[in-house]
Order: C-alpha cells, then sequence, then structure tokens
C-alpha cells in the first residue's frame, strides 16, 4: 500500500500523470462552477442535473454502439439541457414547486438511464461492461484520450467563467440589478447554465452520477467560512476541488475495484468540516469564543458598575461588599458572579478583604467610566428622543457595553457636558482618579 | 400466490406506502428532503447489519429511524450552527452519509449482503425467493411483510394525525398558534419517511424510492383540490405506475423497479400536458379567441 502511495506520487508511470491532471482540472472547474449555484441558492440543481446526464449517456451507447467520449458527452450534455428546461417548465408554467420539480427530474431519468443500463446489460454489445461504472466514478478508467477531451471541456468552462467574470457575478449575485443595466440576462444564464452542464457531464467519469453534487456543493460551502469576497472563494473552491480530484485518483490508483466518488467525498468532507470549525472570523470555534468573550465582558462591566452604583449609595467608594450585596442589587446567576468575580481579581479591579470585595483604584475608574457611559446615554434618549425617563435604563444597559471614548464625547459635547442624569443621579467626571483624589 | 403475482403485490405495496407519505412531503415542500433520506437510510442500515450481524425488520427499522432523525437534525444544525442554507445543508448532509454508507459496503464486500448498484435501483424480481418463516411454515417473502407493515401503519399515522398533518402542511404557524407541537409532528413524520423508505429499499433501491414518493403525489397534486383527493389520486396513480411498469419492464426484459418509476413519470407527463387546469392544452384553448355567433 505504502509502496503504491509513493509510486503514484513519483509520477514515474506516464498514465499516473494523466488520471492525476485530468482529476485535478475536472475537480476545479466543477468546484468553481459549483459555487454560482450556491450563490444562487440552487444547489441542489447539481444533483438533478447529474442524474439527468445517466439516460443520455446511456441512449448515445444504445444509438452509436461505441464509448467514443465525443459521442458520451454529447449524449449527456443534450439530456442534461433537457433536464434542466424540465425542471424550469414546470416551476414556472405549472403549480409544481421547485423542490418537487427537481426530484421528479432527478428520479425520472435516473429511471429512465438505469432501465437502459439494465437493458444494454441484456443486450449482445461489445465494450458494453465498465459502463455502470459511470454511477459512482472510476478515475483510474481514465486513458489518455479521454483525459485530453475531457481537460479541453473543464478548460472550457473555466474560460467562460474568466471571460464573463465581470457579468456572471452580477447575475448570480443581484439579477435584478443586472436587469436594469441592461445585460441580457437571459443570455448570459444560458451561458452559465451550458458551463455548469459541461462541468457536471465531464465530472461524472470520476466522481459519479449519485455523489456529483457533492463535488459542485462541498468546495464552495468551505470557501464559504473563509472569505466574504467572491474571487477569492472562486479561488479556494478551484484549490478545494483540484485537492479532492488528486485525492480521489489517488485512491483510485491504489484500490482500482474502489468507487472513486465516494472517496472524494470523504476528502471534502474533511475539508469543510476543518473550515466550518476553525476558519476565522466565520468558522464556528471562532464564533463561539467571540461569543463568549463578549458575555464575559458584558458581566464584568455589569458588576463593576453594580459596585459603583452600591458604594455611591453609601458615598465610600472604597468600601467593602460582600456578594449577597450585589445579588440584592443585580439580578445575575451565582456561577455567573463567582466567575465574574475570579476575573476581576485577576485583573486588579477589586481586591480581596477577608470575605468581602472593594473596587481598587483601576477598578474604580473602569467602574466610574461604565457609568458614565451608562448615565450619559439614558440623558441623550431622554433629551434627544423624547424618550420618557422610566423607559431608558433597558436601553442604556445594552449600550454602555459598546460605546467608546470617541463618541461618550461627541455625546456629552451634544449634551453641553452635562453633570446629572435623568434620574438626578450625578454623572462621574471623565477624569480619572489618581490616588485617592481626581485629578 | 405465484413468483408474478408476489412481484405485483410488492410493487404495489410499495407505490402505496410511498404515495401515502409523498403527498405530504410534496405539500410541506420537502421533496428534496425525501431524496436525502433515501439516500442516507442505507446508512443506517448497513451499521445496524455490521453492529447487529442480522437482518430482522426490527434492527433494519431501528436502524433506518435513527440515521433518519440524525439526517434531520445534522440539516438543521448545519443550516442554523453552520450558518449554511437550507438547500445547501442537505446536499451536504446526504452525500457525506450515503458516501460513508458506500465506502463500508465497498470495504466490507461479501460479509454484507447489499450490492453496490443494487442498492441504486434494488431487484424486485429476486425479492420472492427471499422468504421468512412464521412457526416452521413459509409464509411469503420479506419484503411483501414488511411493506404491508409500513403500508399499514403509514396509513394509520395518517388517519390519527390527519387533522395536525393538514395543518402543518399547509400552514405551520397556523399549527403553532393553534398549540400542536409542530416539531414533534415533523420527526414523526420524517420517521414514518425514514421507515418507508427502509423497507422499499431492498426491493426498489434509492433512486426509486424518491420517484415513488415525489411523483405519484405531484401528479395527485396537478389536479387536485383537496388534500383528501390528493392523498387518495397518489395512491391510485402509484398502484397504476406499479402495473403497468411491470409488464413494461417484462417486455422490454430491463429493471422493473426503473421502470416503473418510468411509468410513474409517464403518467406525470400525461397528466401535466392534457388533465391539469395550468396544462398546456388548457391553455391553447382558452387562448383561442372567443367565437360570436
Amino acid at each position: 500500500m505504502v509502496n503504491l502511495f509513493i509510486e503514484f506520487w513519483h509520477l514515474t508511470d506516464p498514465n499516473v500523470v494523466w488520471v492525476l491532471s485530468g482529476a485535478i482540472l475536472l475537480g476545479s472547474s466543477t468546484g468553481v462552477l459549483g459555487s454560482f449555484l450556491f450563490f444562487r441558492k440552487r444547489s441542489l440543481i447539481g444533483d438533478a442535473l447529474a442524474h439527468a446526464a445517466l439516460p443520455g449517456v446511456m441512449s448515445a451507447f444504445i444509438l452509436f454502439q461505441t464509448r467514443d467520449p465525443f459521442v458520451i458527452l454529447g449524449g449527456a450534455i443534450v439530456s442534461c439541457f433537457i433536464g434542466f428546461f424540465f425542471i424550469d417548465y414546470m416551476v414556472k408554467h405549472t403549480k409544481i414547486k421547485e423542490d418537487s420539480a427537481l426530484a421528479i427530474v432527478l428520479s425520472l431519468f435516473f429511471a429512465i438511464g438505469i432501465f437502459e443500463l439494465t437493458y444494454i446489460q441484456k443486450l449482445d454489445i461489445a465494450d458494453k461492461s465498465g459502463l455502470d461504472k459511470i454511477l459512482f466514478g472510476q478515475a483510474a478508467a481514465l486513458v489518455q484520450s479521454d483525459v485530453i477531451i475531457l481537460g479541453i471541456a473543464a478548460l472550457l468552462s473555466l474560460t467562460i467563467v474568466v471571460l464573463f467574470y465581470d457579468r456572471l457575478r452580477l447575475i448570480t449575485l443581484d439579477r435584478q440589478f443586472a436587469q436594469s443595466l441592461g445585460i441580457n440576462v437571459p443570455f448570459y444564464e444560458l451561458l452559465l447554465t451550458f458551463a455548469i452542464v459541461l462541468s457536471v457531464v465531464i465530472g461524472l467519469q470520476i466522481f459519479g452520477v449519485v455523489l456529483m453534487a457533492a463535488a459542485l456543493l462541498f468546495p464552495v460551502a468551505a470557501g464559504r467560512y473563509w472569505s466574504d469576497s467572491l474571487p477569492c472563494i472562486l479561488m479556494l473552491c478551484a484549490l478545494f476541488g483540484a485537492i479532492s480530484g488528486a485525492a480521489s485518483a489517488n485512491i483510485s490508483y491504489l484500490a482500482p475495484q474502489m468507487p472513486t466518488g465516494p472517496w472524494m467525498v470523504v476528502t471534502l468532507s474533511l475539508i469543510f468540516f476543518i473550515s466550518m470549525c476553525f476558519a476565522p472570523n466565520r468558522g464556528a470555534l471562532m464564533r463561539y469564543l467571540r461569543t463568549t468573550r463578549n458575555r464575559n465582558k458584558t458581566h464584568d462591566e455589569n458588576l463593576l458598575r453594580t459596585f459603583y452604583v452600591i458604594c455611591e449609595r453609601l458615598s465610600s467608594y472604597h468600601e467593602s461588599l460582600a456578594p449577597e450585596q450585589v445579588l440584592s442589587v443585580r439580578n445575575m446567576g451565582t456561577n455567573a458572579l463567582r466567575k465574574s468575580i475570579k476575573r476581576l481579581l485577576k485583573h486588579g479591579m477589586i481586591e480581596r478583604d477577608n470575605t468581602l470585595y472593594r473596587l481598587t483604584e483601576k477598578g474604580l475608574n473602569e467602574a466610574e467610566k461604565i457609568t458614565r457611559y451608562h448615565r450619559l446615554w439614558e440623558l441623550y434618549l431622554t433629551n434627544r428622543a423624547n424618550i420618557p425617563a422610566q423607559m431608558v435604563h433597558d436601553s442604556a444597559e445594552n449600550v454602555e457595553h459598546v460605546l467608546t471614548p470617541e463618541l461618550e464625547h461627541r455625546i456629552s459635547d451634544e449634551l453641553g457636558t452635562p453633570v446629572q442624569d435623568p434620574h438626578g443621579r450625578v454623572i462621574p467626571s471623565s477624569d480619572p482618579f489618581v490616588g485617592g483624589i481626581r485629578s | 400466490m405465484t413468483h408474478e403475482l408476489w412481484i405485483l403485490a410488492i410493487a404495489c405495496l410499495m407505490g402505496i406506502s410511498c404515495a401515502l407519505v409523498g403527498a405530504l412531503m410534496v405539500l410541506r415542500k420537502m421533496a428534496m428532503i425525501g431524496d436525502a433520506l433515501s439516500h442516507t437510510v442505507l446508512l443506517g442500515l448497513v451499521l445496524a447489519f455490521m453492529i447487529t450481524g442480522s437482518r430482522s425488520i426490527t434492527v433494519m427499522f431501528m436502524g433506518a429511524i435513527l440515521v433518519g432523525l440524525i439526517t434531520v437534525f445534522l440539516t438543521d444544525f448545519l443550516n442554523r450552527m453552520g450558518k449554511l442554507q437550507k438547500d445547501a445543508s442537505i446536499g451536504i448532509v446526504f452525500t457525506f452519509l450515503f458516501a460513508v454508507a458506500v465506502i463500508l459496503i465497498s470495504v466490507y464486500t461479501g460479509e454484507i449482503d447489499i450490492d453496490q448498484d443494487h442498492l441504486l435501483y434494488g431487484e424486485i424480481a429476486f425479492a420472492p425467493f427471499d422468504t421468512i418463516e412464521w412457526n416452521g411454515r413459509d409464509i411469503g417473502p420479506r419484503a411483501f411483510w414488511m411493506l404491508l407493515l409500513v403500508a399499514i401503519a403509514n396509513l394509520v399515522f395518517i388517519t390519527v394525525g390527519y387533522r395536525y398533518l393538514q395543518a402543518i402542511a399547509f400552514n405551520a404557524s397556523l399549527a403553532a398558534a393553534l398549540g400542536m407541537t409542530v416539531n414533534l409532528i415533523h420527526y414523526a413524520l420524517m420517521t414514518m419517511v425514514s421507515l418507508t423508505t427502509v423497507s422499499s429499499f431492498e426491493a426498489v433501491g434509492a433512486i426509486l424510492v424518491v420517484a415513488m414518493l415525489v411523483i405519484p403525489a405531484n401528479t395527485a397534486y396537478l389536479i387536485s383540490k383537496s388534500m383528501y383527493s390528493m392523498i387518495i389520486l397518489s395512491v391510485l396513480f402509484a398502484i397504476a405506475a406499479s402495473i403497468s411498469g411491470y409488464y413494461l419492464a417484462v417486455w422490454a426484459d430491463a429493471s422493473i423497479s426503473a421502470a416503473i418509476a418510468m411509468m410513474a413519470g409517464f403518467i406525470f407527463i400525461l397528466v401535466l400536458v392534457f388533465f391539469s387546469p395550468d396544462s398546456l392544452l388548457h391553455r391553447i384553448k382558452q387562448s383561442r379567441p372567443i367565437q360570436c355567433p
């Protein structure tokens, strides 16, 4: 096994080079074209189109009795288009819903294909064996002449994307805007459909009818986690598609009796899973960390402000307080409170006094800042938005955590450096304490 | 009973049970979830067989229900937590689970009694040979009893839950407002679909289950005005497709299940073109100018 693996990557066998380059090219073209379906929210149409190709392949074989790639490709393209227009007709002109239309075409065309396949198997035609490999794909079965034709078709579909990139992007992301600009939308849609059909049809050889949807869908779903810009996502799609193509070619070489499609899907799932969890910004892990950090910050700031408010009532800012006192003023889970106290102790915002806690100088400054934000915002809402004073508290609870010093200055200037909030309490000054004395 | 009658009985029962739940799936706009489930129950089948080593009906049903629910759950999970479009998450979940199942089958060929090709289009012609015994007597094909069980279960499910199913099929928010637990009904329906799929699986394979779930139901959808008539009509269309499909296959000497699905499609196109209110024929009639005498 290991020897075969090394042998494969030494690329000494010319056939390996052909299969590998073909697989990489096909993988990247399906990945790129699939992303256009994804962004038009029609991901599953790829599944229907792949199934719709089957009767074309079989009919072409019955009619011409040859495995010539041109004939097979032609048949597949024709039946793909018939399937596509049938879906389109049903959605536009009958009350059949889109998902039903997809499922009808998918199952009906596939049934016709299987019917023909089983019919062929009982006929007496030479060269009929291996026709069923198209169901699950078989990369190793590619020969040089196949690879050249498939490669040209893959390049053609990629060229269409590159040449008409601007138009295709427009009609994909905002169809109505494209229409209003006077772009010939039906023409470019047809062109895009042609490119998609082409890449679906040529991908069948490696990925198989049944799992073609995955080859179209996984690269873009994974790429979407990494970036927000279309060119970047398309590059990633090409890369992921190429990786999966190479992996399936490799597996097909190691275990020729294995279908390649499923292995390609497993490779792609791995890429997808990694992207979903670990991608920066949109990945699940990073999103989880970000929400946790925000929640902790909110808890800490709430706690500091509660300390401040209690101390303010006692007119002594370095009073030691018990956690129960905090809970009597602010509704907070005991667990959240304990963790928050631990974090504030670590950051030197509060200090321990036997079983009690009191604000440090640093903590007092921070607490003053948040209280100032809170009360400034309350005042701003009552003065400028005419909201009754008893209703501004909840909004201020949220805004106090997101205000910046810059915004604070502008609000303060706008209100003429106020000193009292709508409830008659003092708005703390923005100057920090130093050594217990306001500077 | 003769071989031919058994096959016809199995095909009809399969058509009936698929059409019953299929009508509900189509009304809920979940045809593609039916497609996804019909692929993923294979994994349930394979795993159940690998773990227990038995092919008893209970084990298979358990595996199918479990994997069916996992599919629906994972789809929702990707949709909500992964922030992925609904149809993209369906595509990702079912291709992945199906690929895993196919790999397991091809790695353990010989140990698992399922053929790669047959899982796609089944082999109903051999179903009558796979019989089961009851009290030492041969009582007929396994597939027949399984499908009979599921057809009855589906019938009971729909009769008992008719009002609930109707409410969530047409207006899920109204159903929620009326105090129905929409999620429970949803998962119950998914369970029934998984059961139907797995019992039809061995006879007709994955894709043709989708055909029988979706095509008769949509044919009925074209011409019916109430959910009741839609369910009845889809069952009738499914039976018609099963019987005519069988004879087509015998005539052409090809796969029976593929022929049944083709006949279902043929009936669909017939109704679409000639009988439905928005058919081509009706529109041509209407576009004719009114002639004054």
